[in-house]
């Protein structure tokens, strides 16, 4: 099963995506939709180093609501900070130590920092363990890096690397 | 009451996206200009892509889902570019506002996988 299927979450994803691609439900995109999905995750296979484990769904649905709730506030807060003038800005670096340790884990966190109020994610260190972030306006860096990691990074840790033996 | 709502959406994403080019024009350094397009062009497109859904699912048959998948490629994408830019100016040691971090170039930071 693992051999014929190994990727089965991302399979599922291609196939997804080429009905949206496509933008009709027939049986026969059904079946190419399907079938692509099937072959792409083989010849994509080096780039897939370990199989992707959701543990927990509904906390990924959860995570998605404040992340879009969060990327249409931090749009708005950006458009405000810019409209105010860049004098006032007080612009800063934070180094936020990173408890997650899958890849996808944390390219989706730097992903999240990205798009979420006021924040780039700039550097991640050689080894993985901090990562650089550019805030735009902020007066405490400690208590961003605090927020980061609670409303973002725990959600993350839970979804992707809970009860993950490896280290 | 379709168009109004049309034209609701197209504005504010017209605004945003203004105000993103704007942040990119007006801002000091290399590091705060990257916010303006990451965000609030971000919200502009995705106000400019629900007003392009709403228009064709009502006036062609079908709904049109192709916006969907503009927007899904949109989020993946830009976050992505941002941070490779901030990386690349970090590396440059472009001329920040604010004190940088020293970035640890002695080692090659080992080859990421990125996942999306």
């Amino acid at each position: 099963m693992r051999r014929l299927l190994p990727h089965p979450l991302l399979s599922l994803t291609l196939a997804l995506l080429w009905l949206l691609l496509v933008n009709q439900l027939s049986a026969g995109h059904v079946v190419l939709g399907g079938l692509l999905g099937w072959l792409i995750p083989f010849a994509t296979s080096a780039f897939w180093l370990e199989p992707v484990r959701i543990r927990h769904p509904l906390t990924l649905l959860h995570y998605l609501g404040i992340l879009i709730l969060d990327i249409v506030h931090g749009s708005f807060h950006v458009a405000y900070l810019i409209l105010r003038g860049p004098a006032r800005l007080r612009p800063v670096f934070v180094e936020v130590p990173l408890a997650l340790e899958t890849p996808l884990a944390i390219s989706l966190l730097a992903n999240t920092i990205s798009l979420t109020p006021g924040t780039v994610s700039a550097l991640l260190s050689g080894d993985r363990r901090t990562l650089i972030v550019h805030a735009l306006d902020t007066d405490d860096g400690d208590a961003l890096v605090r927020k980061i990691k609670q409303r973002y990074e725990a959600p993350l840790k839970k979804i992707f690397e809970e009860g993950n033996d490896r280290c | 009451m379709t168009e109004i709502l049309l034209s609701l959406l197209i504005l504010a994403g017209a605004m945003f996206t203004f105000i993103g080019s704007l942040g990119l024009a007006r801002l000091r350094d290399f590091y705060t200009r990257l916010h303006g397009p990451t965000k609030a062009t971000t919200l502009g497109l995705g106000c400019l892509l629900i007003a392009s859904a709403v228009y064709f699912s009502v006036h062609e048959a079908g709904i049109s889902l192709h916006e969907v998948l503009v927007s899904l490629f949109l989020f993946i994408t830009a976050p992505v570019s941002a941070h490779l830019l901030a990386k690349a100016a970090l590396h440059l040691k472009l001329k920040s506002l604010v004190p940088t971090p020293a970035p640890d170039n002695d080692s090659p930071a080992p080859e990421r996988n990125r996942a999306d």
